[in-house]
């Protein structure tokens, strides 16, 4: 359609509706965080609870503040331990993946083998990991490797078997090579899936650096909170969760930036409801 | 008499799973001349896709032999065009690139085809949408795409399986008369696979008529109507041909006799 036969109201309507909508997606949380956060304020100082139970937020902002350097320095330590523990499960997931959809004998002997250690809780493996690798960075790394690692591997097989055979006939008669199937058709349909994957995985990763730390460490958010927990900081200690937070945030919304770049056909990105966040 | 260009000679298809194994076709044996469009009609699960496969050399055939120009098929060929019930579009790629994936994966000159491309999606109705995505299309419109890239490389034979099957029945009659005009422009042999009567009729030089499973065929119907063939100016004779081939399922049990 031409842009001059486009009905002036048409125009209007998709304005006021692009406003709607900012309202709606950026302004309406802020609203409700504010209005929580307040709520939180008045009821702590109203109650007079006292500030080892619960300190108020403008009282957790202020020790933020002053202990910002602290809280730096030690979201670094965990930001690496976190990203090399997901990247490492990147770099052996996704070939993992690859090799078991390519070959049937590798799957059988392989599959079952992951599905077992699948449902042992790998958080219950830190302990073990201390013992055998000491209070340094390995023991963590090997916990956030673990724990993002099931579902790269899962959700990028899946998406490599989600192609139809249709599609596979398709590209037969085109005299695709089995090289060109995989890279011209396999791989960009199981993108999609790949990324639920690694979104998921972006979300545990920190949980898995965290436990690394509090199983022993001596550097580290969640080194910090436990000694925050142990001289009874509880402000420190909602500092704390709040970094770690936005450490596991930033990665999310990176990989999800990736996605809409790399994707930008998919889905639940045009549509944007979905919530592929990992719980643990 | 120059030898058909298609040959199927007592072919069968017996597919062997975990389980058991289920005959899908018997001795089947037809052939397709060149410029010739052949419709097969037949009960769901009679092996209709099965043959359309093992023309195609995607399937393989227990019995019997299949030639196409005089070579056996014993392996995928790429001497011809398909389009499938469903359009299997790259999600990825605007629709210009999913029909010159047909050229780019065989190597051929992409910027020769470029305007063979344009033609065909102009020819369907879809100029100005070259660079839409699929899921900015409707799905007869997805269809339309996928029946260009089938031509796009213009292959000597084209297959076609269930076409129509996904399309609501307007966009049926307005697609079926897009095939009818490209095939007369460039004559191909084809093979039209469908489950309506008067869509066979319609389209089809011949109708194959098929038996359920296992899928033998019980008859041959030459269809001698004028083309080009229009769903506004059926006449008696057309009904004539939908008539007989109704029958034919009556009598294997296929249709209810009323
Ligand atoms: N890959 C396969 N493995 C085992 N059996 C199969 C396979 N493909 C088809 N069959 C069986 O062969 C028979 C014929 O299948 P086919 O898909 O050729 O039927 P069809 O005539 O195309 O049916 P429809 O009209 O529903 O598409 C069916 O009974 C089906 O169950
Ligand atoms: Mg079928």
């Amino acid at each position: 359609m031409d842009k001059e036969t486009i009905p002036q109201e048409l125009l209007d309507q998709r304005k006021s509706d692009k406003f709607n909508e900012l309202l709606r997606k950026r302004l309406l949380p802020v609203i409700g965080i504010t209005i929580f956060l307040v709520i939180w304020e008045v009821a702590v100082r109203i109650l007079e609870l006292p500030s080892y139970l619960l300190p108020t937020p403008s009282e957790i902002a202020i020790t933020m503040v002053e202990r910002f350097h602290d809280l730096l320095q030690n979201s670094w330590v965990t930001a690496y331990e976190m990203l090399l523990g997901y990247f490492l499960a990147i770099a052996i997931g996704v070939p993992l993946a690859i090799t078991i959809t390519a070959s049937k004998t590798f799957d059988n002997f392989i599959t079952p083998i992951l599905l077992f250690f699948q449902t042992v809780p790998k958080i219950s493996l830190a302990p073990l990991f201390l013992v055998w690798f000491g209070v340094g960075t390995m023991p963590k790394v090997l916990v956030a490797f673990l724990i993002s690692f099931f579902p790269i591997v899962i959700d990028t097989a899946v998406g490599l078997r989600s192609i139809s055979p249709d599609m596979i006939d398709l590209a037969k008669s085109m005299g695709a090579t089995k090289q060109q199937i995989f890279t011209r058709f396999r791989l960009p349909t199981s993108l999609p899936y790949m990324f639920s994957g690694l979104k998921v995985a972006s979300t545990l990763a920190v949980v898995g650096a965290v436990v690394g730390e509090f199983v022993g460490a001596d550097k580290g958010l969640g080194y910090m909170l436990l000694v925050a927990n142990s001289n009874l900081q509880t402000a420190l200690m909602f500092g704390t969760i709040v970094a770690l937070t936005v450490q596991g945030l930033i990665l999310f919304y990176i990989i999800q930036f990736l996605e809409t770049m790399l994707i930008p056909w998919h889905i639940t990105v045009r549509s944007g409801k979905e919530q592929e966040f990992g719980t643990m | 008499m120059t030898e058909p260009y298609i040959q199927l000679k007592n072919v069968d298809k017996i597919y062997l799973t975990k389980t058991d194994a289920i005959e899908a076709v018997r001795d089947v044996t037809f052939d397709i001349n060149e410029s010739e469009l052949v419709a097969i009609v037949g009960p769901s699960g009679c092996g209709k896709t099965t043959i359309l496969k093992m023309v195609a050399g995607l399937v393989s055939h227990t019995g019997g032999t299949i030639t196409i120009g005089g070579k056996i098929v014993d392996r995928p060929q790429t001497d011809l065009g398909i389009i499938f019930q469903d359009a299997v579009l790259l999600d990825w790629q605007d629709v210009l690139s999913n029909v010159l994936i047909q050229i780019n994966i065989r190597g051929m000159d992409q910027s020769e085809y470029e305007q063979k491309a344009r033609e065909l999606l102009k020819d369907v109705g879809l100029d100005g949408f070259e660079t839409k995505k699929p899921y900015e299309l409707s799905g007869g419109m997805k269809q339309r795409v996928s029946i260009c890239r089938a031509l796009v490389h213009e292959p000597p034979l084209l297959l076609m399986d269930e076409p129509f099957g996904s399309l609501d029945a307007l966009t049926r009659e307005q697609i079926s008369m897009d095939i009818q005009r490209l095939w007369m422009e460039e004559r191909k042999t084809a093979l039209l696979i469908t489950h309506s009567i008067p869509e066979a009729v319609l389209l089809a030089d011949r109708v194959i008529i098929m038996s359920p499973r296992p899928g033998r065929i019980v008859d041959i119907k030459k269809i001698d109507l004028p083309r080009p063939r229009r769903w506004d100016s059926l006449d008696m004779k057309f009904n004539e041909y939908t008539g007989e081939i109704r029958k034919v399922f009556q009598q294997q049990g296929v249709l209810a006799l009323r």
